[in-house]
Parts: structure tokens; C-alpha cells; sequence
């Protein structure tokens, strides 16, 4: 039993230090000019994937339901946390208050207030389509959520949102429909998505967003409420004859990863100069779906390094020319088979098994 | 309460039930008065009345069919009754759900086991101890002291409970992985950490062997000594029926039959008819 809390715990120890480790040597390597221009370009999406993967591994894996429309949270994040960054550098510009402008004229301090504010705009979201979509079980949850990605997507294309002197304004028809002042700013553009984002984002933002999302995520999981989604999972009427609210925790798991996939969605949002609603569609979500599936359901490191990896493999495969996606499909279904084969996990158990006995600290007791 | 409980003389109840002497004082834990459920058109319940006393063991039997694992669903609302009332504790329980009644005193176990098979055993109690437990979500997000406390208090409290029944040895493993006597024993630990005051166990017995069934019911005396609770039980081997439970309550096709101490049971004629059926042209009652 010791071993077991032990063995956790070095296990959060192992993923904390992967990224920890990654980020070093990237910060390294950048300081030598040894990442290709392209790679660099993928380092903040590769940090928004992998708080996309993580949190989506918290409903797939820990919750046990498969949700087919994270993207559509992400896109919340990724909208109202470019909003809010627009907003607040209008405001330092336009204020005659010295504490306002010196305040928000600090990009990081806009980054993280847009990333809060998505991810809570994002995590209202959750509850709100939780509602509904909560009531409901398996494949037919997945289809709902698949539903309400592609709703929240379509409703991001005609969404209009204007600043002048007299505030904000928000329109579903038209830009013309804002009736904006002179000198008024348009910030979100219909189907053109919001328009004129400053850049915020860095390596460094997302490496923190990844460290608050794996404390948030493991710490949760590895808690009383983490102890009461998992028993959601394995059994629902058993979980509710101790006494236990399913409705509750399966809210809490589906809010929680919401709310992480808006601030991944603002952090996404704020690398470019635009961002258009299509991005965050089926796609997306499919993508991330394919990070958490191949990590492994409710093995958080397994995401990151599946997120990692997937999100690199199309650039280095640019070698391959017009057999890249060929390639890049033909090593997902190899990954698929190689982890579904009992005989090569056998081997690969046997070699765990042997590294382990190196370690000193997992050498008493067999295996359960 | 009364250090070891004897078994006493049955005494009848004004609800038409029949509880120990030694509870007779005292409000039945559970009072149930014409519960009634069909689904469709099928009656499965009908008219079931009956009481618990604070320290009673009793028994719920019937043939396959006969709508006792009704009874404990209706009782857990699992099922919605459609008619009657459940008073627990003299507390009405119709608006209450199947968590609500946990958390105000039913745990029950399940005829086919329901664990969290992916979780190690020390989880499944400490499931069980959810509601004890008790720190918010954000204590365990930000790891306060609160929450290293609390989890301290809960791993003590689970090797307790492990201990009653000899298997705190396997607290690490996967509660799926365990041996099917084991499975039934932790789930029956995790029942018990939900500090009920009474306890439905839908056949403990069952893939029993002899011995096995033998421990078990010392261990179902053990526990009702030990925590002074209601332990309510259906199963079908009439050995651990006859030799642990005070007061039975027979059932056929969704209504009680006959109830009584286990010597009245045992001779009733209803009771034979319905396990055995009539001979030709036999008359009873």
C-alpha cells in the first residue's frame, strides 16, 4: 500500500519532471539556434495541445466519457480570451488612469487575465451544454457533444463584436449592425473571426499553463473528488448506494477540463494575428481525441508526449513531401496495433520488469 | 447498548411486524407501510409492510422471482415506489435519492458485485468514505493542510475496517483482481463505511462454500454487535437464514406470505407451499 501511494506519486514526480526537463532543453536549444523556424513556430501550439490532451483525458480517461466536442470550448477560450486581451489593450491606450495603462500595457498580465477569463467563459459553457448532454450515457453523449461543438462553432461565425466610446457591442447579423462610432474597433469579424490580435503568447505562458494544468489535473485526480469521478466511471449505481451524487462529479470533471481547454483556447487564440471560428471545428477535436486515445485513457503523461509527438511528426514529415500524411497515417495505426498486441506488451512488460529491478525503490514485492 | 446481543423472544408490533424484545422500546429503524411498485401493468410489489428494529438481523426470503432485490431497490430508490411510504429513523424518505439514502443510513451490497474493479481495494473503502471524508474539492486541488490530514484520518479508518475482515494485506491491489470471497467482503466493508444504520446485503452467501458461508455469518453477528446496527438480508441458504436472523419475512410473487421467528417460518404451510407447491388436491389454509 505504501508502494502504491509511493509508485503514484513518483509517477506524478516522472511527468512534472518530463516537462519540466523538455522545457530546459528547449530553452537551450533556442538560445543555440538549433530549432528549425518552423519547429519554433509549433512550440505554442504544441504546449495548447498538450493542455487540450490532458484536459480532455480528464473526461475520456478519469470521467469515462467520450466527448466529441472539446474543440467547442476551446473556441470559447480561444474568442473571449482574444476579446478580453483587445478590450484591455484599448483600455490601457484609451484611459487616462495611470495604474490602468501602466497595469495593462503589461503583455503578460493581458495574456493571463485573457486566459482566465476563457477559461472561465469556457467553463460556463461546460456547464451549461453539462445540462443537457449530462443526462445522457456513452455513444449518445458523444453525439451530443459532437453536436454542440459544431453549434458553438456555427454561432462563433456570425458573432460580431465591436468597441467604440460607448462601449461594448455585440451583434449576430452584421459588422454594419455594431453601428459603431468613428473610431470605433471591430474586434470580432463574422466568419473572419477576431481580427487584430496583438501576440502574447510564448513558450514560456504555455509551459506554465501546462504545470497548472497537470497540478490541477493530478492533484484532482489523486483526491477525494479525483476518487469520486473515477467510482463514476467504474460503476455509476454503485457509486450512488454510497452515497455519492453522480450528477455532481460528472459535472465537475466535464467543467474542470471546459475550463482548461478555454484558457489552452485563449493561449491558441493569442499566438496569431487572427483566429476564425472553423479552426476549432470537428477536426480539432478529433485530433485531441487521437492525442488522449493514444497516450493511453486516464495516463496523463501517455497525452503529453502523444500531443508532443503527433503535433511535431507533420513538420518533420515535410521531408516526405506529398507522402506526409500518408506517413503520419500509416504511424497512427501502427502505434494503435503495437499498444493492442498482447505480445509485444508482453515483451515490452518483460523489459519494464527488468529495468525495474535496477531501481532500488520498487525492488520489495511482486507485482498485483 | 446491551455489551453481547442474545437472540430474544419475538415480540408482534402494532405495524403488523415483528421486531427483538430488546429493540421493542425503541422507534424500528425502518418502518414500511404498504410499498407498492409495478412496472407496466406487472404488479412486482404489493402491500409490503414491514419493520426493522435498531439491533435486528432479519431475513428476506422467497423464490427466484418472488421481488425481494425489488424491495432493496425500492428501499434504495433505485425504483421509484409507486405507492406506500418508507419512514427511516421515522424520517420520511420520499423525496430522498439513492445518495440521499445513503447518507441518511442505508448502505446495501449487491446480489452481482459491484466494485470499482479498477481501483485498489484502499480506494473502495475510502469511496465508501466519501461523504466522511469531507474536504472540498479545492483542498485537494491546492493540497492544504486539510486535505493530508484528512486522508490520514481516512487510510486509519480503512485499515480498521479491512481488519474486521482479515484483509488489510491486500489494501494495494486492484479490487477487481481479488478472489470472488474477497470481492464480496470488500464490498461489504464498503457498505459499512458509510456508517449506516442499517445494512441491506443482497445474498452475501451466494458462491459460498460451507466454511466460507459459516465465517460469514459470525461476521454478520460480529458487525452488528460491534457497530449496534439493522442488518437486513435476503439469500437463499436456508442454513445462515435459520441460524442468524431473528425475524424472516417471506415473499411470493411481490407480496409477504408469512412472517415470523425462524421456528414459525419453518412450519408454516404457506411458506412450504411456496417453495415446494401443493400436492394435488391438498387444502391449505
Amino acid at each position: 500500500m505504501r508502494r502504491l501511494r509511493m509508485r503514484s506519486s513518483i509517477d506524478n514526480c516522472l511527468t512534472y519532471g518530463l516537462v519540466i526537463v523538455a522545457y530546459v532543453v528547449i530553452r537551450l536549444l533556442l538560445a543555440g539556434g538549433n530549432i528549425s523556424y518552423a519547429l519554433q513556430g509549433q512550440l505554442v501550439p504544441i504546449t495548447v495541445y498538450i493542455v487540450m490532451a490532458v484536459s480532455l483525458n480528464l473526461t475520456v480517461g478519469v470521467l469515462g466519457e467520450l466527448s466529441l466536442g472539446h474543440a467547442g470550448f476551446m473556441s470559447i477560450g480561444a474568442f473571449s480570451g482574444a476579446i478580453t486581451a483587445t478590450l484591455l489593450e484599448l483600455l490601457a491606450d484609451t484611459t487616462s488612469t495611470t495604474w490602468i495603462r501602466l497595469g495593462f500595457s503589461m503583455p503578460w498580465l493581458r495574456l493571463s487575465l485573457a486566459m482566465l477569463i476563457g477559461g472561465i467563459f469556457a467553463g460556463i459553457f461546460g456547464f451549461l451544454v453539462g445540462v443537457p448532454v449530462l443526462r445522457l450515457h456513452g455513444d449518445y453523449l458523444a453525439i451530443v457533444t459532437l453536436a454542440f461543438g459544431e453549434i458553438i462553432k456555427n454561432v462563433m461565425s456570425i458573432l460580431y463584436v465591436g468597441y467604440d466610446a460607448n462601449g461594448i457591442r455585440v451583434s449576430m447579423d452584421s459588422a454594419n449592425a455594431l453601428k459603431l462610432d468613428e473610431g470605433g474597433t471591430i474586434i470580432v469579424n463574422g466568419p473572419m473571426g477576431v481580427i487584430g490580435i496583438t501576440k502574447l503568447s510564448s513558450f514560456t505562458a504555455g509551459f506554465i499553463l501546462i504545470l497548472i494544468t497537470l497540478i490541477i489535473v493530478l492533484n484532482l485526480i489523486n483526491s477525494r473528488a479525483g476518487r469520486a469521478i473515477k467510482a463514476v466511471r467504474d460503476d455509476k449505481i454503485a457509486t450512488e448506494s454510497v452515497g455519492i451524487s453522480v450528477w455532481r462529479y460528472r459535472m465537475m470533471a466535464f467543467v474542470i477540463s471546459a475550463t482548461l481547454a478555454g484558457a489552452a483556447g485563449a493561449l491558441y487564440a493569442l499566438n496569431y494575428s487572427s483566429v476564425v471560428a472553423r479552426k476549432f471545428d470537428f477536426n480539432t477535436s478529433i485530433l485531441v481525441l487521437v492525442f488522449v486515445v493514444l497516450g493511453g485513457m486516464g495516463n496523463i503523461r501517455g497525452s503529453i508526449i502523444a500531443a508532443t509527438v503527433l503535433t511535431v511528426l507533420p513538420e518533420v514529415l515535410r521531408a516526405f513531401n506529398e507522402y506526409r500524411m500518408l506517413t503520419y497515417a500509416v504511424i497512427l495505426i501502427v502505434v494503435m496495433l503495437v499498444r493492442n498486441n498482447a505480445t509485444l506488451q508482453h515483451v515490452f512488460r518483460q523489459v519494464g520488469a527488468r529495468l525495474s529491478k535496477s531501481l532500488p525503490i520498487r525492488r520489495k514485492g511482486g507485482e498485483v | 447498548m446491551n455489551e453481547s446481543i442474545s437472540k430474544t423472544k419475538m415480540v408482534p408490533l402494532p405495524s403488523h411486524a415483528i421486531i427483538p424484545e430488546r429493540d421493542a422500546s425503541q422507534r424500528p429503524i425502518l418502518e414500511v407501510y404498504r410499498l407498492g411498485i409495478n412496472f407496466g401493468g406487472l404488479v412486482a410489489v404489493e402491500d409490503f409492510n414491514i419493520a426493522v428494529g435498531r439491533t435486528e438481523i432479519c431475513g428476506l426470503i422467497g423464490p427466484n422471482g418472488a421481488g425481494k432485490t425489488t424491495i432493496f431497490n425500492l428501499l434504495t430508490k433505485v425504483y421509484q415506489p409507486t405507492s406506500g411510504a418508507i419512514l427511516l429513523d421515522g424520517k420520511d424518505t420520499s423525496n430522498m435519492n439513492t445518495a440521499q439514502i445513503n447518507r441518511a443510513g442505508i448502505a446495501r451490497t449487491f446480489q452481482n458485485i459491484r466494485l470499482f474493479p479498477s481501483l485498489s481495494v484502499e480506494d473502495n473503502v475510502k469511496i465508501g468514505l466519501h461523504n466522511e471524508i469531507g474536504y472540498s474539492m479545492a483542498t485537494g486541488i491546492l493540497r492544504l493542510p486539510a486535505f493530508y490530514k484528512a486522508e490520514r484520518r481516512a487510510k486509519e479508518r480503512v485499515m480498521e475496517l479491512l481488519d474486521l475482515f482479515d484483509m488489510t494485506h491486500l489494501a494495494s491491489h486492484r479490487a477487481g483482481s481479488l478472489p470472488y470471497g474477497a470481492q464480496r467482503r470488500l464490498e461489504f466493508v464498503r457498505a459499512l463505511a458509510t456508517n449506516p444504520k442499517l445494512l441491506l446485503l443482497d445474498e452475501p452467501a451466494a458462491g459460498m462454500n460451507p466454511s466460507e458461508t459459516e465465517e460469514l455469518m459470525s461476521n454478520i453477528e460480529k458487525i452488528r454487535d460491534q457497530f449496534q446496527i439493522a442488518i437486513m438480508l435476503i439469500e437463499h441458504d436456508m442454513r445462515l437464514v435459520m441460524g442468524i436472523c431473528e425475524g424472516i419475512a417471506v415473499l411470493n410473487y411481490g407480496q409477504i406470505i408469512a412472517k415470523g421467528t425462524p421456528k414459525e417460518i419453518q412450519t408454516n404451510p404457506l411458506v412450504i407451499e411456496a417453495y415446494l407447491g401443493k400436492k394435488k388436491g391438498d387444502q391449505v389454509c
